[in-house]
């Protein structure tokens, strides 16, 4: 009797953790964690992408525009796998989409926008990565979305998926 | 091109084999012959074989830069030098599932060949429940996760390895590592054949622990590789981070490490076979566990993103069922011995290890909890959080006390029925052990108390066993040496976290800085061109109060393919303290951010995971038990 009870335990407490990593495998790791008090976007100068010629950041970031920030390399692999989602993203023209180079090689980066095409209004070159982490950036890819007020309002840590399109969409509306 | 052919199809022919060998095993098992069908040990080897072409394919494919290759592609580069290109066969996740295939088939060909003496039943079920697992990896591989994967167009040029794992450490780490994760499934398969066949027994213990060994042995330099890597590389001048991916690896080490103390009671009492096969099962479970909490991505680690979801639900769909078959097969055909009962006398050697597994089963718990409870968190109530080393060292060391109090005392004790000897030697050990604590700590830290009971505990265990060493007639030196060595480790930590000092500072070239113990001097950089990096060589001149000065050259590479910039710690390595440097870029680049770490005693601690594996070593390598 007490053989059959401690069975049947184990077997529900299997059930259990086995349902609980199914969801948790479910639970993509994409992190979109809560920004408290919303942050100002730094103030920075970067070299542009095509030109190579060094701009400020107030001249990039107006008011009165919603700004998208992805922060994309040609060596990062699930960049490749979340392209096509900016591809679509950029056919929205209630906001701007940017791109941060991150710690790239310049050809490579050219090959890869040539290869997948071009969502971004502007790209950006970060060499040294100090201007991703600036911005707060975990790792690549990472997207970030900037309110009228030059602020940043959400960021998404991890390639983007259609739901966090659609959520991009329905913020910048 | 071709490579690439004969790996996969070699592969399908080692499923194919598998499912061969189950038919022909199980026809073996109804016939009458006394012995084993030799047609059985040719098909293992014959297994074994096609998973060595396979293998080799894939290494060759990965030296040729073969691009056609998705997995060569994704994770390797031309200008890579040959040493990391073959070690970039395993260092990612097509590549390293090959390895545990062909780990999983050499372990079970050469169990048929070392076991001959063993009952042909017990033999060809431990082969069947082996092929399961093996069926189950091929097929993951082939299905989930094939190193053939042909790509066209043939890219001109691969995406590299990431620089951190270009290591010779990292290079032989895994390899090490899979060869004790995987022993463990040899002890699985057995043990659950030796339930099936009422053979938990004497015999089956003394067979069976030459296997626990030498997992055992693999599993601990496995680890202790890894946190070398981590602790040359990670440039965070630690070595031990209580990171989810080391957790796993440290879990099936407590499991085997109880284990390992419980076979020791079976063969000499014939008792504790519950704890025996449990751990078996545990053991192995928590390696795969391991692999699927990893390979799956479902750990929170900031820079896995790439992850294919059908791969962890392969893997957590086979766990689970390798869960319950083993369960179900431990609830139905286990007996516990009644004949020799477990009641043991309170004051005895298997007393003693039985409390050795409680206190490993209490270390488990904590590190599982760490380690999975953020998931459950996480799907339960989608709050994120992170469990971090404070968690641990609250938890683990207050109970290292009693642990290694008793680790002083268990292995004296007699077998059966016992009393303490040498009473007053062991009292004057102990106050010696207490004094020299005191005198030792009493100007180090604030926390006086803890720390001394727990560096004294430490210092028992060392006289006691080095006296042992030297005093004792040898007899049983290979368990002596491994929990010296054990005394050792844990007092190196200890030392080493007390006394560790560091200073963070920037500095540009020429620049003097002055501390409390002597100066740094920031002499010139020095630029270099490598193949695949470029590194920037700093040349730091300390100076301690005593005039002694010390040169180190702390680097900065950037790798070309991927562009990644890594730092590299420069170590100044002596018997008694590490001299650690490591520098950063900071923005506007003229300064560099250093950080100078003084950090006593690593060596030892290397030195004393060599020492525990040495102790494994000798048990082995013993001809007989002594009596």
């Amino acid at each position: 009797m007490k053989n059959k009870f401690s069975i049947i335990v184990i077997i529900f407490f299997l059930i259990f953790c086995f349902g609980i990593f199914y969801k948790g495998l479910d639970n993509s790791n994409i992190y979109a964690p809560k920004i408290k008090d919303k942050k100002n976007i730094p103030i920075f100068k970067a070299k542009d992408f095509n030109s190579n010629i060094y701009i400020n950041s107030e001249k990039i970031f107006k008011e009165d525009t919603f700004y998208i920030v992805n922060i994309w390399a040609s060596w990062c692999v699930p960049c490749r796998t979340e392209h096509p989602l900016l591809m679509v993203l950029s056919k929205n023209h209630s906001a701007k989409l940017i791109g941060l180079n991150y710690r790239d090689n310049l050809n490579n980066a050219k090959k890869f926008i040539k290869e997948l095409g071009n969502p971004y209004s502007q790209i950006l070159i970060d060499s040294d990565g100090i201007l991703s982490v600036e911005f707060g950036a975990y790792g690549v890819p990472e997207t970030f979305i900037i309110d009228k007020n030059k602020r940043i309002i959400r960021k998404f840590i991890g390639p983007i998926n259609k739901e966090i399109v659609e959520e991009i969409k329905l913020i910048i509306k | 091109m071709l490579a690439n052919q004969i790996g996969y199809y070699s592969l399908i022919s080692g499923l194919l084999l598998s499912f061969l060998l189950c038919g022909v095993s199980i026809k073996d098992l109804n016939s009458s012959s006394k012995r084993i069908n030799q047609k059985i040990l040719s098909l293992s080897f014959l297994q074994l074989v096609f998973v060595i072409v396979s293998f080799l394919s894939l290494i060759l494919s990965f030296i040729n830069s073969d691009f056609s290759n998705e997995t060569v592609f994704n994770n390797s580069h031309t200008t890579k030098p040959l040493f990391y290109k073959i070690s970039g066969t395993w260092g990612n996740h097509e590549g390293s599932l090959l390895l545990w295939l062909l780990v999983l088939t050499l372990f079970i060909f050469l169990f048929l060949i070392k076991s001959k003496e063993q009952p042909k039943k017990y033999r060809i079920l431990t082969l069947l429940f082996q092929q399961i697992i093996i069926i189950g990896f091929f097929l993951f591989v082939l299905m989930t996760s094939n190193p053939f994967n042909y790509l066209f167009p043939i890219p001109s040029e691969g995406l590299g390895l990431n620089p951190i794992l270009q290591d010779p450490a990292l290079a032989i780490h895994p390899p090490i590592l899979y060869l004790g994760y995987v022993g463990t499934s040899i002890i699985f398969s057995s043990s659950l054949a030796a339930v099936t066949q009422n053979y938990v027994s004497r015999e089956w213990g003394q067979h069976i622990k030459k296997w626990v060994l030498l997992s055992w042995i693999f599993l601990t330099i496995g680890i202790m590789l890894g946190s070398i890597w981590a602790y040359y590389e990670l440039g965070w001048g630690g070595f031990w981070f209580w990171d989810p991916v080391e957790n796993v690896s440290l879990m099936p080490w407590l499991t085997l490490t109880a284990l390992l103390h419980c076979i020791i009671v079976l063969e000499r009492r014939n008792a504790l076979t519950s704890w025996v096969v449990i751990l078996s099962i545990a053991t192995f479970t928590l390696s795969m566990c391991g692999t699927f909490l990893v390979r799956s991505g479902i750990l929170n680690s900031v820079h896995t993103f790439a992850n294919d979801p059908a791969r962890g639900i392969f893997i957590l769909i086979f766990l689970f069922v390798l869960i319950v078959l083993s369960l179900g097969i431990f609830f139905l055909f286990h007996r516990e011995n009644k004949n020799n009962s477990n009641n043991f006398f309170w004051l005895s050697r298997e007393t003693a290890i039985l409390l050795n597994n409680w206190f490993m089963m209490y270390f488990l718990s904590v590190v599982l909890i760490g380690t999975v409870y953020p998931i459950f968190l996480d799907v339960i109530s989608s709050e994120k959080i992170s469990v971090g080393p404070p968690f641990y060292q609250k938890l683990i060391v207050p109970f290292l006390i009693p642990f290694l109090f008793f680790m002083s005392l268990g292995p004296r004790l007699k077998w059966i029925k016992s009393k303490i000897e040498n009473k007053n030697s062991l009292i004057v050990t102990f106050i010696i052990s207490v004094i020299l604590t005191f005198f030792i700590i009493k100007n180090l830290t604030t926390d006086l108390l803890f720390y001394t009971v727990l560096v004294s505990a430490a210092f028992f265990l060392f006289f006691t066993t080095l006296k042992e060493l030297f005093v004792k007639k040898f007899n049983n030196i290979a368990q002596t040496v491994a929990h010296f060595g054990f005394s050792l480790l844990v007092l190196s930590i200890l030392f080493n976290s007390i006394l560790s000092s560091e200073i963070i500072t920037n500095i540009k070239v020429g620049e003097k800085y002055n501390y409390s113990k002597g100066k740094i001097f920031f002499k010139k950089i020095e630029e270099r061109q490598e193949s695949n990096f470029k590194s920037i060589i700093a040349y730091f001149e300390i100076k301690n109060t005593s005039g002694k000065i010390v040169e180190l050259k702390p680097e900065i590479r950037i790798y070309n393919q991927p562009v990644i910039i890594t730092s590299e710690a420069d170590i100044k390595t002596t018997l008694l303290e590490d001299k650690f440097l490591v520098m950063n870029l900071v923005k506007g680049n003229e300064y560099f951010n250093i950080r100078y770490q003084i950090k006593p005693f690593m060596i030892w601690i290397w030195i004393s995971v060599l020492l525990i594996s040495l102790g494994g070593l000798m048990s082995l390598f013993k001809k007989r038990y002594e009596k």
